[in-house]
């Protein structure tokens, strides 16, 4: 029997605000153990929380970029566990009544190459619910430390509906959500820092029925890389056991990347029973409409919707919007450029080539990760150049030496051309007679000119050029020289 | 001077103001007292003199240089072992909590202080507020100054007893199912709990959220009415806690409502289970007011026979989230017999809690489990609203209520210490106020043929203390059971 496989997620994403979710008590990534704490994020005796609102309308912001409903009332539940991670040894988040309700993600398949599109196509999300972090358990070789730093920090949790079929999909979605929730400012989403984590739910099915099987649940996938794994292992796992006549057993299972393999963590039987109830400390909130819509504005545009409108509008190929969207920060710096000169196919050109050629040197040299932020050019330096380039004040061959200068200095291109004396020649007496010395020196390449080998031009544009230190207008010299050898036959 | 530790707050800010005392002479007159008393009574689990001293001389240099704050500066106000005062224990009478020190105040505590007040020491109770006799203390058991071998009544037992004796002019406590009320009513004091919302939780360390209320025992209702004053309104730090409505100038407005009131007695309060001298006297009590002027209407709560059930299940359950915080990782007692994880839960758990704790754990802990949750939690919570609807019917034809406070006067200890049931039942009268979040006051209305106080509770509209105090005062002020204080 053939068999397909059924794939859910669920993503945590730390929401980005300057307290946590409870409390004033800050957060950042990579202080000092237990230096990130209050009365509140240890659970005191007679502590008690109080709501991050701005937590609330950013998981709203997430809810809308990803087309979900959102709730009219903002509700929290606790889910009772024992851990020694968890301050107050219960959670509290949203079990009856999550803040976002539905939602779809579009998606993009890898394509056959890395140069060709791939397929779209929409997963379906269930829900997406706000809660506190626990801390953060480290186990040391006789001992286990405990550092509540992260405790309480705001947490989205995604979960997708059981939508996809293949890890291929699975990390096509993570991908995509990961943009979309960069783009829309909620969270770096950074999974090497805990920001964005993932847990798998997998189960087989005949192909074409629309049962659904037995699921596991595996957890600890802290990278992308591990969700494809788990998944491609699990699903191996899963087979085999239903060829071999087995039945898949409920379980949730841990994934261990330097193995490479899972194991089970607890079956259904050994699961919790959270004893879930409403939490009497926090106050329902109503989410008022007039907000949720003004968030609603100010949502950017999610980045498959720019990649097609840069494709259909401006006609840019797959090539340069996979590179230009993925990057809010970079698409926002291409539109600003185009508004110095509207000329997007020069202007991405010079976006994704030069100007990150040159950031990732710059980051190759040791310093931290260069973004276009960090440089010194402006939306304007890069207009300016593909615009006196177009107007035919600079050959591109100078463009390529005037964007190093701009690159490093951020004096404008304009300015660089007028200092260094760079402007194209278009002084067709000083280039004429350039061009009959040339001709007059080198009767070889004139004859094989003549011959129909239109490359033995350059032999002759080669002297012109240096002797205007490359100044001369290429086409104005092309037209100048085949000019003269015609008129001298 | 000798009497000093038995005056009221608005004597003695009157002799403050007057230069006639000192919060130091004050300060030390109730130290003196405790000293003298409280091996007999044993209402403090612990008292920090020097620093009550500390506080007293800032209150009297304040007032030396003309910066008296009120009424309250340069009073000392004992406080229930459950709120939390910065650098004193705070251990709810639990072994769990034997060694733990608040590093802050609660917000009560802080509104206290900004009002001048002086704090003193720790007051026994039931371990987190889980018990209506004292006798769940983990530490001492507190005896009623009116008779030591009875119970002073729970779980704000020490409050109640440490007024009673003269060991503080003044004293919080809380009240979750009439932690507050009961006591005050055994200890011939007057005690209050407000409307769930008017005073900030933070700071009270949770037995049942929705339930707990900080309150004040005091030696006159005037007394009380002054204590909510500085403590009331919202705060930041307690999403519940509510900005009052109406009027809460409740000292003044004392003096000027004199009704006469339309007042609603119950009748399934005065049905099986209540001591035939509790319900004369609370009938006498009735008839007083009638006397004066009231119309008496007969009023009906038919839903408060469900309300012991209902509390038991909500508050349990409650509790069996609150308390799950105190496991042996952070601050609390830890096991010495732990392993893993799992044993330093179980067995510091085990050995830190008492067992009226554990009792109400496991069943809070049932009755939200899978399966069961819509059977018990669920529906305790729609009886609760009906108990709620209940009183708002009855309010809309009566200004306050008077019902007993306590069915039965001080018990001898450990009467009913192996038979929760009966114990649950102390409180029958108080629980169904506390689920409809209202606010009620007992108040000193008689003694027993044995000498044992009784008291009077009268519950108001939500937010309608001004005219729950007004109700209390004026017959507190018909009678002289107030000014009566035990031989000790």
């Amino acid at each position: 029997m053939q068999y397909e496989a059924v794939i859910g997620l669920e993503i945590h994403v730390q929401i980005k605000t300057r307290t946590k979710m409870f409390t004033a008590a800050p957060y950042e990534y990579g202080a000092a153990p237990n230096t990130l704490t209050d009365a509140v994020v240890l659970g005191l005796p007679g502590t008690l929380p109080v709501l991050n609102h701005t937590a609330i309308e950013k998981c709203a912001k997430l809810g809308l970029m990803l087309g979900c409903e959102i709730a009219e009332v903002c509700k929290w539940d606790r889910k009772n566990y024992f851990y020694p991670d968890s301050p107050k040894n219960y959670q509290l988040t949203q079990n009856e009544e999550p803040l976002c309700i539905g939602g779809k993600v579009e998606i993009e398949l890898p394509g056959p190459s890395r140069n060709v599109e791939g397929e779209h196509r929409w997963v379906a999300l269930n829900r997406i619910h706000l809660e506190e972090d626990p801390g953060k358990l480290t186990h040391e070789a006789f001992e286990t430390v405990i550092d509540f730093n992260r405790a309480g920090v705001p947490l989205a949790e995604i979960v997708t509906e059981p939508d996809m079929s293949s890890s291929a999909e699975a990390v096509a979605f993570l991908n995509c959500l990961r943009n979309m929730i960069v783009y829309a400012g909620i969270s770096d989403c950074d999974m090497e820092k805990g920001q964005l984590r993932c847990d798998a739910n997998v189960s087989l099915r005949p192909v074409g029925s629309d049962k659904l099987g037995t699921r596991t649940e595996m957890k600890n996938l802290n990278s992308i890389s591990n969700v494809k794994a788990a998944i491609e292992y699990e699903i191996e796992r899963q087979t085999e056991i239903l060829e071999e006549g087995g039945s898949i057993t409920q379980e949730t299972r841990r994934w261990e990347v330097e193995s490479g393999t899972s194991f089970s963590l607890r079956s259904k039987e050994e699961a919790h029973d959270y004893r879930y109830f409403p939490d009497p400390d926090l106050m329902p909130v109503q989410m008022d409409r007039a907000r949720v819509a003004e968030l609603e504005a100010e949502l950017p545009e999610r980045p498959l919707d720019k990649q097609r409108r840069y494709q259909e509008e401006l006609g840019l190929p797959f090539t340069i919007t996979s590179v230009l969207c993925v990057d809010r920060e970079l698409s926002e710096f291409f539109e600003e450029a185009l508004k110095t000169h509207n000329a997007p196919k020069q202007i991405a050109n010079y976006i994704t080539n030069d100007l990150l050629r040159e950031l990732s040197a710059v980051s190759e040299h040791g310093e931290s990760a260069h973004s276009v932020s960090q440089s010194k050019l402006t939306p304007a330096h890069i207009g300016t150049l593909a615009k006196i380039i177009d107007e035919g004040v600079i050959s591109k061959q100078i463009g390529k030496e005037v964007f190093t200068e701009m690159f490093a200095t951020g004096e404008m291109p304009d300015a660089i051309v007028e200092k260094k004396g760079l402007k194209q020649s278009n002084d067709t007496g000083e280039i004429e007679a350039l061009c009959r010395e040339a001709i007059a020196g080198n009767a070889k390449a004139v004859g094989q000119f003549k011959d129909g080998n239109e490359k033995a031009l350059n032999a002759l544009k080669g002297p012109v050029m240096k002797a205007t230190k490359g100044k001369a207008n290429p086409k104005m010299l092309d037209e100048l020289l085949k000019k003269l050898i015609e008129e001298g036959e | 001077m000798s009497d000093l530790h038995f005056k009221t707050i608005s004597e003695l800010a009157a002799m403050l103001a007057a230069g006639e005392t000192t919060s130091v002479e004050i300060t030390q007159a109730v130290i003196d007292r405790t000293a003298a008393v409280d091996a007999q009574v044993k209402a403090f689990l612990s008292t920090d003199a020097e620093d009550a001293l500390a506080q007293a001389k800032a209150s009297d240099e304040r007032r030396a240089a003309g910066e008296a704050l009120g009424p309250l500066d340069g009073i000392p106000i004992g406080i229930k072992d459950t709120l939390a005062v910065k650098d004193q224990p705070l251990r709810c009478a639990s072994k769990m909590l034997e060694n733990y020190v608040s590093p802050y105040d609660a917000t009560c505590i802080v509104k206290l202080r900004e009002a001048g007040a002086v704090i003193w020491g720790r007051l026994n109770m039931d371990e987190f507020a889980m018990g209506s006799s004292t006798e769940n203390s983990a530490y001492q058991t507190t005896a009623n100054p009116w008779n030591l071998e009875t119970i002073p009544g729970g779980s704000s037992g020490g409050s109640a007893a440490a007024m009673a004796a003269g060991e503080a002019i003044a004293t919080l406590g809380t009240d979750t199912g009439g932690s507050i009320r009961q006591p005050a009513a055994l200890c011939g004091v007057v005690g209050m709990k407000p409307t769930y919302g008017l005073i900030s939780r933070y700071g009270l360390v949770a037995f049942a959220s929705s339930l707990d209320q900080v309150g004040p025992f005091a030696r006159t209702v005037e007394d009380a009415a002054i204590l909510m004053e500085a403590m009331l309104g919202k705060d930041d730090l307690d999403s519940t806690s509510i900005a009052p409505q109406g009027e809460t100038n409740y000292a003044a407005a004392l003096k000027e409502k004199k009704g006469p009131w339309k007042l609603g007695v119950p009748q399934e309060f005065f049905g099986e289970g209540i001591d035939p001298e509790v319900k004369a006297n609370i009938e006498k009590a009735i008839d007083w007011y009638k006397s004066q002027g009231c119309e008496i209407v007969d009023i009906s709560l038919p839903h408060s026979e469900l309300a012991v059930p209902v509390y038991y299940i909500v508050a349990t359950a409650e509790a069996s989230s609150n308390l799950a915080r105190f496991d042996g990782v952070r601050y609390s007692h830890r096991s010495e017999e732990a392993k893993d994880a799992m044993t330093l839960f179980t067995k510091s758990r085990g050995e830190g809690f008492g067992d009226e704790v554990k009792r109400r754990i496991i069943l809070g802990t049932y009755v939200l489990s899978s399966g069961y949750y819509d059977a018990y939690y669920l529906r305790a919570q729609k009886v609760r609203r009906l108990i709620l609807s209940d009183f708002e019917k009855a309010f809309e034809q009566v200004d306050a209520i008077l019902t007993p406070t306590s069915p039965t006067p001080a018990f001898k200890r450990g009467e009913r210490a192996d038979d929760p049931l009966a114990m649950y039942l102390s409180d029958v009268y108080t629980i169904s106020v506390n689920l409809a979040g209202l606010p009620a006051i007992s108040v000193p209305s008689g003694f027993t043929k044995s000498g044992l106080p009784i008291g009077l509770q009268v519950i108001g509209k939500a937010f309608g203390e001004a005219d729950m105090f007004a109700v209390a005062n004026a017959f507190e002020k018909a009678h002289d059971y107030a000014q009566q204080t035990p031989t000790l």
